[in-house]
């Protein structure tokens, strides 16, 4: 911690007009000739582009020609160009860390559009501002920390998958951590995909293999993120394996039962008495207290449901010498260490029986098109015939209502649009009409957005098929008692007036949710969500895979909703991201840590609980008690140094003489 | 309101990871908002020691604004929670001193929370066009 000399102080202003985002409002002029006036400023310059190459030319150049021992440039933000002008300060020869920002658009001219004055006013405050800081700013040097070569990622849907086989494939060992009992997630759910109206079980179980075969891949299903510790590089997790009830062939070897372990023959299901719905199927269909999803589950192992299990007994005694139940078993912690993390939490359906007026749960025949999903698979509960749920029937007359709970501003549902309704609905209109004859599909619809590849295409096609669309938010469905029909209640506003449809059956697009668990993920790992719910990216723009948490990146719906292909190439760019920190081998920490003043330091200790990491112990030097900062588990929050009554704790590069010389610009210099 | 030509000075302290992020999508978003508040940038609202708030008030402040994440959503787990407890003993010490304790405030706004950061400023705004200048202000220097 260097004695800091303000009075040798030579500060140089760099102003950007950033087109006319800024100097749109405020006066560059005024501001530049003002910053000439503050104390420590030897240079202010200004220019169309500070970020551009001969903007940075500019700050480099000054700090050589006016020998400058810190930097202020006036222009955006430094959440998005602090790492830019680091850089350009460093091209000058200069610490990187001798550079301040200040704020003048994302935080003056874009908030005050319409008060050219004021706006100026602010600005030069801001400039004052920083060049205080600046003058009184040190060298710091970031420390670099080892990386662990291994990875992690939390949820085994085809994100997850996609970026597990892609980090396991670039020579990573990656734990693949997925809550259910297998990994597959919503897509495994899915009939056909659109446009291609690929099957879609069909090209995700290879992939599903592909995962479970991976050397570099460990598949950790039925397990749980309990804890997280640590920081990019190095990341403690502790996971919660869940009792599955069931050993597989390798725990078996290792508990010495020779050739034992479940092979996942199904005897075990056949003889359980207990029957319970199955949440794949959403509950349209049985399962054993002992089970799989579907047939197609990876890894092939059966789960015992714990809370269905009566304890019989009956499947340990049909597994016989394989000896793979075992009902005894209980919850296992395990804590592994990762260098990166990718989550792919995926999402929920919205429980649109909220919005009551469309009658889904007190209606027999409204689903939501999951359940639409499982009906029309050919390895559903019933065999890929639609049928009507109140009496079998085959539906002649099937209404799909888009927008069910998304775009909704009422508050019930959700305002955001959940981008792969339309084109669902699109292909569930087409499935009907392949399947049975004489049916007529009406879509409700607000916008039919088909943006994706061929997915206009896809639009146009279904038109021809023969699908009716009405352009209308429904009002409201009522059924009819006798006949279990439904009257579809809608304004037709292309036509301009009211709709009546009875249907035999209606498919409500609901809108989709961030999952349940993101929200305690999300905060085990630190990263924040935007106002729906779902995780927020480091930059909507720049970094949509990142998230603030360094180490911690994004792939699939978890950060907004998107179809497949989408999800896919996220999870590729999360995994590739995720990848980079591992193959370096070393990154660096921003050198915000804590140090100790030991002259100062009085030993009191009353700083060590305010830590959150531990960061902090008391030691003996030199016959005193004094506080010691382990810097490798300091984040640099500073609530130590907001916290020690008699000022020893120096924060590095928001040290408390820094701050104050804020303060003081700010209401004492300038122009009162 | 005391005098005419008086202009409001206020100060913020604000958290990179959430009201830093707040106050920045509120300029992408263009929500216009009074232009009377300097916003000063820290980590954490954790950092916030108190004795630069008594500062910023014996500089002739007229008002204060703290704002982090929401709790549960602290970048470094609890530094809020810290910054929010300490904030509560200070507003009690500024009673004692003869201030009104309503020129100190703490807000919680995430980083998607653009529009709430537009309102947060046009309230502190007029709180403290309503309790006038900081009878402080003139010891300051």
């Amino acid at each position: 911690m260097a004695e800091v000399k303000n009075k040798e102080a030579r500060i140089g202003v760099f102003l950007c007009h950033c087109g006319t985002n800024i100097a749109g409002t405020i006066d560059i002029e005024a501001v530049k000739e003002y910053a000439k006036t503050i104390p420590n400023v030897v240079v202010a310059d200004n220019y169309a582009y500070m970020c551009s190459t001969p903007g940075q030319n500019k700050i480099a150049d000054a700090i050589k020609e006016q020998n400058l021992t810190g930097v202020v440039v006036a222009a955006c933000t430094p959440r998005l160009h602090e790492p830019t002008f680091r850089n350009a300060t460093k091209a000058g020869g200069l610490n990187p860390f001798r550079f301040e920002m200040a704020n003048i658009r994302d935080q003056n001219s874009w908030v005050h559009m319409h008060q050219p004055e004021e706006a100026t006013s602010k600005a030069k405050d801001a400039v004052r501002i920083a060049v205080a800081k600046a003058s009184l700013l040190e060298d710091l040097v970031p420390k670099s920390v080892p990386v662990e070569k291994t990875a992690m990622v939390v949820g085994g849907g085809v994100g997850g998958m996609q970026a597990a086989l892609d980090l396991a494939n670039a020579g990573i060992k990656t734990y693949l951590v997925e809550k259910n009992p297998t990994i597959g997630g919503r897509m495994s759910q899915l009939d056909k995909t659109f446009p291609t109206l690929d099957c879609s079980q069909c090209i995700l179980t290879p992939k599903m293999v592909d995962v479970y075969r991976n050397e570099n891949i460990e598949l950790l299903t039925y397990t749980e993120v309990e804890a997280v510790e640590g920081y990019i590089g190095n990341f403690d997790v502790t996971l919660r394996k869940k009792a599955r009830g069931v050993i597989t062939p390798a725990e078996a070897e290792a508990r010495g039962i020779v050739g034992g372990g479940c092979t996942g023959c199904g005897d075990c299901a056949t003889v359980c008495p207990v029957i319970k719905p199955n949440p794949f199927e959403l509950g349209m269909a049985p399962r054993k207290a002992i089970y799989i999803y579907h047939p197609q589950v990876s890894p092939l192992i059966y789960t015992v449901d714990f809370d269905a299990c009566v304890k019989c007994g009956l499947c340990v005694e049909s597994c016989g010498e394989k000896k793979a139940v075992d009902l005894d078993m209980k919850d296992e912690l395990m804590t592994v260490k990762v260098g990166t993390v990718v989550l792919a939490l995926g999402y929920d359906i919205f429980p649109i029986e909220k919005k009551f007026e469309w009658g889904y749960k007190n209606y027999d025949n409204v689903i939501t098109s999951l359940e639409f999903e499982r009906l029309i698979c050919a390895s559903g509960p019933t065999g890929g015939h639609l049928v009507r749920p109140s009496d079998g029937a085959t539906p002649k007359r099937v209404a799909f209502v888009l927008c069910a709970g998304s775009r909704d501003n009422t508050g019930v549902g959700k305002p955001y649009c959940s981008r792969f309704c339309c084109m669902y609905s699109l292909k569930h209109a087409h499935q009907i009409i392949e399947k049975i004859p004489g049916v007529v599909p009406y879509i409700f619809y607000m916008d039919i957005r088909s943006f994706g590849k061929m997915y206009e295409e896809f639009y146009y096609r279904i038109q021809d098929e023969g699908a009716k669309f009405i352009r209308g938010r429904v009002a409201n469905i009522l059924e009819d008692p006798k006949t279990k029909n439904l009257h579809v209640n809608a304004e037709d506003t292309l036509l301009g007036r009211p709709v009546d449809m009875e249907v035999d059956l209606v498919v409500l697009a609901a809108a989709i949710q961030p999952a349940a668990e993101t929200e305690k993920t999300r905060r085990l790992f630190g990263v924040s969500c935007s106002q729906d719910g779902w995780l927020l990216e480091a930059h909507p723009k720049l970094n949509p895979c990142g998230t603030t948490t360094a180490g911690v990146y994004l792939a699939g719906v978890c950060q907004g909703p998107k179809d497949i292909p989408d999800t896919v190439a996220q999870a590729e760019g999360a995994a590739s991201a995720a990848s980079i920190p591992i193959h370096r081998g070393e990154v660096e920490l921003e050198p915000y840590f804590a140090q100790c003043m030991e002259d100062k330091c009085a030993g009191c200790g009353m700083c060590v609980p305010q830590c959150p990491y531990s960061a902090l112990a008391l030691v003996e030097k030199d016959g005193r008690t004094v506080m010691q900062v382990t810097e490798a588990k300091c984040k640099g929050c500073g609530t130590c140094g907001g916290f020690c009554p008699g000022g020893a704790i120096w924060m590095q590069h928001f040290a408390t003489p820094q701050i104050i010389a804020q303060i003081d610009a700010f209401l004492l210099g300038g122009e009162q | 309101m005391a005098d005419e030509n008086w202009n409001p000075k206020i100060i913020a302290i604000i958290c990179n990871w959430c009201s830093y992020a707040g106050a920045d999508l509120a300029g992408g978003a263009r929500i216009q908002y009074p232009p009377d508040i300097r916003a000063i940038r820290v980590m954490c609202t954790g950092r916030i020691d108190p004795l630069f708030i008594l500062k910023a008030f014996q500089d002739g402040a007229d008002g204060v604004l703290v704002s982090g994440c929401h709790f549960g959503d602290c970048h470094y787990l609890e530094g809020n929670f810290k910054a929010a407890k300490r904030m509560f003993l200070l507003k009690s010490v500024l009673k004692n001193i003869g201030l009104d304790d309503k020129r100190l405030r703490m807000t919680f706004v995430s980083a998607s929370e653009g529009a709430k950061w537009g309102s947060v400023m046009t309230d502190v705004v007029k709180t403290i066009n309503e309790l006038g200048p900081s009878p402080l202000k003139e010891f300051a220097k």
